[in-house]
């Protein structure tokens, strides 16, 4: 082998060092840090001192499974929600949105400029007690004097689902866009109807955009603790809050190191059995491009 | 499409926008932005969990004050100043927000420039800043900071961090603090800290909504309040006062009185909306709570941009917390940032901060100076200034002073039992 073909092959790596290199330092260290860290013991007065105790993580999980479950199906649930409203938004730009589908795409950024703080707290004027939905609702008594939305689950979820939906909206929208026209009219030669074509053709090619749409809400979703902390009650305190707490206020590093290691494996989990039921090997290419 | 993070504040800067100490007049001039301006400048400091007194005995404490004496003996003023404080917390110039006359003030009598920083967003994400710079032994480029009684307080000093003060150049201080601040059970004899400004946590309502005086904590657990009642989610207010509420003072309570304080506060868990990290002004204002926890400077600033609510000490009692000017270890100016603690003792300089911040000022004389100031004002300042002086939140009357109690301070053991006690409360 020449030098030259030797480094021309080594090119790409070259290319890529700088990546590899702000990957290592500041992903690949600190989760190596974090993760030491969650297996020590001690206290901010003491010092932490490393003695792998995996007590942390038993600890913690019996302490805050509630919240772990909770915030599991609240995201669960805004991931649902992100899709329902989200896929026939995409659906709709990508095929009828002909020459505006920039401007279209770029309305529903639109709300990216502003704050992810003011944004939730707008949320909070637009359902209080007395606010713009509900004191219409109830001086013509549609629903009860003492009827409330902020402070319960429903407000959390719709925060989630409000907040994520365009990291569901753009990677529907990129893989039905892909999709080429003549295979609609393919279909419609060969006698499928439009639903059994939308459901055999138009919705298998999308779902590669489903999936990395279900992965950028479910995981940030299932994490998130502005919402929950701004239009949340008494009982719908999230992981990220607690985690939050272990770490600035209660600086227990280890404990909340440990909480978020088991959050991380969790949500791991979950993404790779659900690559897996679907299917779809290089889902992963398709989520990253 | 990964690039697309969202832009998620990082906590700090949640705290930063959710933020106390907003001075009376920017109080005023943001109300005008309409309710979302005020839901952001209203709340009020989040507290931490427990204490941990620094250990010490006679012979330890006396080694220990002749170092400090060497060590104020070998400084010099340098003529400048590093300040690190909370945004919104000092007067400032009304032409000029960048413009602090006290400050001024100061630089002219002394020659000691001031670098005034507005740093400090929390107690908790201050001391992680500071934290590391100070365990590896390095300065952390500030040499005065104002930091709250409790937790955070408590751990800097634990840790040593702090430098102890030379009481011999605090003349101003020994002349007109008042009884409040001097002498406090979280820094006895004053080694460490002077006040800053200080404040109250009671209760604050609406008497419109809630239609009767509220005068007890017995009153947040009035069934009639159900889903109206908001409490504070924090190891030190809210356990502090759930104990006040069964007549307990925290300074000496027991863990059985904090195991009653628990009882108390899960049957009022029902009734409660929800327990606020900082803004329970905002939906106090609105109607979505009509009684809550409060602190008394959010309840005046809250007030003065057009809200129409009250603060009481319950008859059971009230907390008193503290802001105090502390100089952390290696800084390089201790010399400078101990005048400059000392000057503001003045009356004068009091009352000048006073009147911009609505906490209750560590110089009781300053009430004095304002109610003069108001005499010369003119307009609507003349009116500002009188409501300030003779405002019971900021100057508290003797029978609310008596029934008020600080923090419970706890050993690093004590610690762990009290938030496993009650962090569960809020953490639901």
């Amino acid at each position: 082998m020449t030098r030259r073909r030797l480094r021309g092959r080594l090119t790409p790596y070259w290319l890529a060092l700088p990546g590899w290199l702000w990957l290592l330092i500041f992903f690949v260290i600190p989760t190596l840090v974090m993760l030491s860290l969650s297996t020590q013991s001690g206290s901010i007065e003491t010092g932490f001192r490393q003695t792998f105790d995996v007590a942390n993580y038993s600890q913690t999980w019996s302490q805050f499974h509630v919240q772990f479950i909770r915030s599991i199906v609240y995201g669960l649930i805004a991931t649902v929600l992100c899709l329902t409203i989200g896929y026939p938004v995409a659906y709709w730009i990508a095929f009828r949105g002909g020459a505006r589908k920039s401007s279209l795409l770029f309305l529903i950024l639109l709300p990216f400029f502003v704050s992810f703080v003011i944004r939730t707290q707008s949320w909070n004027f637009i359902l209080a007690d007395n606010g713009l939905l509900l004191t219409p609702l109830k001086s013509g008594h549609l629903v009860p004097q003492d009827f409330h939305i902020l402070a319960t689950s429903t407000a959390v979820v719709g925060g989630l689902a409000y907040n994520f939906l365009p990291f569901m909206i753009l990677p529907v929208y990129v893989a039905l866009e892909r999709i080429d026209p003549a295979l609609l009219e393919a279909s419609a030669d060969l006698y499928a109807s439009r639903t059994a074509a939308f459901l055999r053709v138009v919705f298998p090619l999308s779902l590669p955009g489903v999936f990395a749409g279900v992965l950028l809400t479910f995981v940030p979703a299932a994490s998130d603790y502005v919402n929950a902390s701004i239009l949340g009650g008494a009982k719908t305190t999230m992981i990220g809050n607690i985690i939050q707490t272990e770490y600035f206020t209660n600086l227990e590093y280890n404990k909340a190191a440990a909480l978020s290691f088991i959050l991380m494996a969790a949500l791991l989990i979950g993404v790779f059995a659900y690559a897996r039921a679907l299917g779809t090997e290089d889902v992963f290419e398709v989520a990253a491009g | 499409m990964k690039s697309n993070e969202p832009d998620r504040p990082t906590p700090d800067l949640v705290r930063g926008l959710l933020q106390p100490r907003l001075s009376r007049r920017s109080a005023l001039q943001v109300g005008g932005l309409g309710a979302l301006a005020s839901a952001l400048a209203a709340c009020g400091v989040s507290g931490g969990g427990g204490n941990n007194a620094a250990p010490t005995n006679a012979s330890q404490s006396k080694s220990q004050s002749k170092a400090a004496q060497s060590f104020w003996d070998q400084q010099k003023k340098t003529g400048h100043l590093d300040f690190a404080n909370w945004p919104l917390y000092i007067d400032v110039n009304p032409k000029n927000k960048n413009d602090h006359p006290s400050i001024d003030l100061f630089e002219k009598q002394t020659g000691i420039h001031v670098n005034y920083q507005e740093v400090i967003q929390e107690n908790d994400s201050f001391f992680g800043k500071i934290q590391p710079e100070l365990s590896a032994g390095q300065s952390t480029g500030y040499d005065l900071m104002v930091i709250t009684n409790g937790l955070y307080l408590d751990k800097l000093k634990a840790l040593g961090y702090l430098i102890a003060l030379d009481q011999k150049r605090m003349t101003n201080f020994y002349k007109y603090a008042s009884p409040l601040v001097k002498n406090p059970s979280y820094d006895p004899g004053n080694r460490f800290t002077m006040a800053w400004q200080s404040g109250i946590t009671g209760i604050g309502y609406d008497p419109k909504r809630v239609g009767h005086k509220i005068t007890s904590w017995a009153d947040l657990q009035d069934p009639k309040l159900k889903g109206k009642i908001g409490m504070f989610g924090d190891t030190q207010d809210m356990p502090n006062s759930a104990l006040l509420a069964i007549g307990v003072k925290p300074e000496t309570s027991t863990v059985a009185d904090w195991k009653k304080a628990v009882t108390w506060l899960k049957k009022q868990q029902p009734l409660v909306r929800k327990y606020y990290d900082q803004n329970y002004i905002d939906p106090l204002s609105k109607g979505d709570i009509w009684v809550s926890m409060a602190w008394s400077g959010d309840i005046y600033q809250a007030n003065a941009s057009g809200a129409n609510l009250k603060f009481v000490v319950p008859k059971e009692g009230g907390v008193l917390w503290t802001d105090n000017m502390c100089i952390p270890k290696y800084a390089k100016h201790p010399l400078d940032a101990l005048t400059y603690m000392d000057f503001v003792y003045q009356p004068k300089i009091a009352a000048m901060l006073a009147e911009y911040i609505n906490y209750i000022t560590p110089v009781s004389s300053a009430q004095q100076a304002i109610k003069q100031d108001a005499q010369k004002a003119k307009g609507s300042d003349k009116a500002d200034l009188q409501l300030l002086a003779t405002s019971p939140l900021i100057f508290p009357s003797r029978s609310d002073f008596g029934r008020l109690h600080r923090y419970r301070v706890l050993t690093a053991s004590e610690e762990s039992v009290w938030n496993g006690l009650f962090e569960p409360i809020y953490q639901s």
